[in-house]
């Protein structure tokens, strides 16, 4: 089937892959030039999460805070708080993890213009082991008011997300993996926060997936295309504020739905749907995520096979979604 | 500026205001607030920083942050004498509604900068604000308005001001607080100064049983800060220190502020257990006629 807008190639075993955190590192150098109220800080992390080459370019308005992620998201509330626009870079399990009071309070109470990047989530992150594997920080930042929070799938949409958080006037926290995933999107792919987009329609089920896992719920959908299941593939890549339009209009038609996300299952992208179905169209939902564990060492592609995160565990929650109808 | 006769009149003034607002509110800190009134006079009204509540959304403004939020009746006393928030405000604390939350906010465009409240934050905000006008005056040669931001419509870049944190000695218990002290020292931060309230006191006890700060000062000039310690009573003492902490070419200030916690009342003076709790009707009284009468005192020196 042709997915409009998206790289011709993404269905190929050839498909191109890049990490998404290239996406950011791209994004920060253009901000650097053409926005001089952006500062990138860091908390010893500057090449893993890419704001190393806004630092060599800006160094006057670039932060090395050490390994400090209280005192980096405090200091950003402040600068926010005098105009400036500032990038929190390091990985998520430290930021917002360590520092999530620094963030209820000093940037989202005040509202702080702050954009909060997190980097290594997902099991993905591999062989660091659990101890670096965000799997919590959706929920974590989706429960506080006033904050957008969002997962790209690829290096591409994180560059666009990267662009469109700098330009939106509030809190935004944005996640990236560390592994090179495919390219899904291309510089046409549409993006603006909130706003889901449908990469392939179908009315028999609806897979709402974030991250680069949308990559394994496209291949899904091909496979499920052969059983003559036609499923609606959803790139819900801002989990607050969910669109919630796009799902009702999909799940009208479809009646269930799957949705996929590397992360726990609860709080997260299938906790924001849940909800929001609970209240609007209650259909049966299976999820393909982190159900209650911690992950652990391993390469990626083992802990996405082990964790049930592939595209024949999406088949087989699809097809007990249809089952549940 | 005012005289120091005049600002000593008003910081009595203060703590009046402090135990009408605790007894109308039936809750709050009366130990924190009570000592600090010395200092907030003298930083709001001793000339040396730059805060005008004409000009509380100029870019330039010098910038107040106040990260042991749980003292705030002193800020919305000394706000009031200010002239930033009406008077008759200040008796509406932590009422439902009112801009005087139970911890400071930032939400009312009324001088407030930031939201403080847990222990730590503040001296990184402070940080935050002191590294922008320094990104501001390193980076900019042409005045220019940026994207309008929601807390202050009228930042404009090349803004150059001075950031002075408030802050308690308890809350040099949290990591954060020395991850702060560190990047300041490593910055060279003279844009901040921190005044930090040296009463002794903290919920559970003195500091020195609860946790042990002592060599203070040597441990904050050992991450490279410039250390004044003053008399937290002594308004010229604090005005002083302030006008050095604003002329150093490189280091950052900490102005260590002695102070008495529960100062001006007898029966709250050096102890803990006024730290979390307001006074009654009774015990207000008889504080306001202690306060009345060393308002006395003062007024019959001059007669």
């Amino acid at each position: 089937m042709k997915l409009p807008n998206l790289n011709p190639y993404v269905l190929y075993k050839t498909v191109e892959k890049i990490p998404t955190r290239n996406g950011y590192g791209e994004a920060l150098i253009e901000l650097g030039e053409t926005n001089p109220d952006v500062v990138v800080l860091t908390a010893d992390l500057a090449e893993s999460t890419r704001a190393l080459k806004f630092g060599e370019a800006h160094p006057e308005r670039f932060i090395e805070c050490g390994v400090a992620e209280q005192n980096m998201m405090g200091i950003a509330a402040g600068l926010a708080l005098s105009g400036k626009i500032p990038f929190v870079s390091s990985y998520a399990v430290f930021s917002p993890g360590r520092s999530w009071d620094q963030l209820r309070v000093s940037v989202c109470y005040t509202k702080a213009n702050v954009k909060i990047a997190g980097a290594h989530t997902g099991v993905s992150v591999g062989p660091d082991g659990a101890t670096h594997q965000a799997l919590e920080d959706l929920a974590i930042t989706r429960v506080l008011p006033d904050i957008i929070v969002c997962a790209p799938c690829d290096a591409e949409e994180t560059r666009k997300c990267t662009l469109a958080a700098a330009k939106y006037n509030g809190p935004v926290y944005f996640r990236f993996a560390r592994e090179k995933t495919p390219v899904i999107t291309t510089k046409k792919t549409p993006f603006e926060f909130g706003k889901a987009y449908i990469c392939r329609e179908g009315y028999d089920v609806t897979l709402i997936a974030c991250g680069p896992l949308l990559h394994e719920a496209l291949l899904a959908a091909e496979e499920l295309a052969k059983l003559h299941i036609e499923a609606e593939v959803i790139n819900s890549h801002t989990i607050k504020p969910l669109d919630g339009k796009t799902i009702k209009t999909s799940l009208n038609k479809t009646a269930c739905a799957v949705t996929v996300e590397e992360h726990q299952i609860t709080g997260g992208l299938h906790g924001a749907v849940a909800e929001f179905c609970s209240q609007n169209i209650p259909v049966p939902i299976e999820a393909i995520g982190m159900q209650n564990t911690f992950g652990e060492s391993g390469a990626p592609e083992e802990l996405l096979d082990k964790y049930k995160m592939r595209s024949k565990d999406i088949i087989k929650s699809a097809l007990k979604a249809i089952k549940r109808k | 500026m005012q005289s120091i006769k005049k600002l000593e009149t008003t910081a009595n003034q203060i703590r009046q205001d402090i135990i009408n607002m605790l007894v109308k509110a039936g809750s709050g800190h009366s130990a924190g607030p009570l000592g600090m009134a010395d200092v907030f006079t003298a930083l709001y009204m001793g000339g040396v920083a730059k805060l005008d509540p004409k000009k509380k959304n100029d870019p330039s403004r010098d910038r107040v942050v106040l990260s042991n939020a749980h003292i705030c009746p002193v800020l919305y006393a000394t706000l009031a004498h200010a002239g930033f928030i009406p008077h008759k405000q200040l008796k509406t604390l932590r009422k439902l509604g009112s801009p005087l939350q139970g911890h400071s906010n930032n939400h009312f465009n009324n001088g407030i900068e930031t939201c403080g409240g847990p222990l730590g934050q503040g001296l990184s905000q402070a940080i935050g604000m002191a590294l922008a006008s320094r990104i501001n005056r390193t980076t900019n040669d042409e005045p220019r308005k940026t994207q309008k931001n929601r807390n202050s419509k009228y930042e404009i870049r090349n803004s150059n001001y001075h950031t002075w944190c408030l802050m308690s000695d308890g809350e040099f218990d949290e990591g954060q607080t020395w991850e702060a002290v560190m990047l300041a020292g490593k910055y060279d931060l003279r844009e901040v100064t921190a005044i930090i309230d040296r009463n002794n006191i903290q919920i559970d006890g003195n500091t020195e049983d609860v946790m042990p700060l002592e060599n203070f000062s040597d441990k904050l000039k050992a991450f490279n800060w410039f250390v004044i310690d003053v008399d937290g009573h002594n308004i010229q003492e604090i005005i002083d220190a302030m006008k050095k902490a604003k002329a150093m070419a490189a280091n950052p200030t900490a102005i260590i502020c002695h102070t008495i916690p529960g100062k001006g009342v007898g029966f709250m003076e050096n102890k803990f257990e006024w730290h979390g709790l307001p006074p009654n009707k009774d015990e207000a009284k008889s504080a306001l006629q202690e306060l009345r009468t060393l308002n006395g005192k003062i007024t019959s020196e001059h007669q």
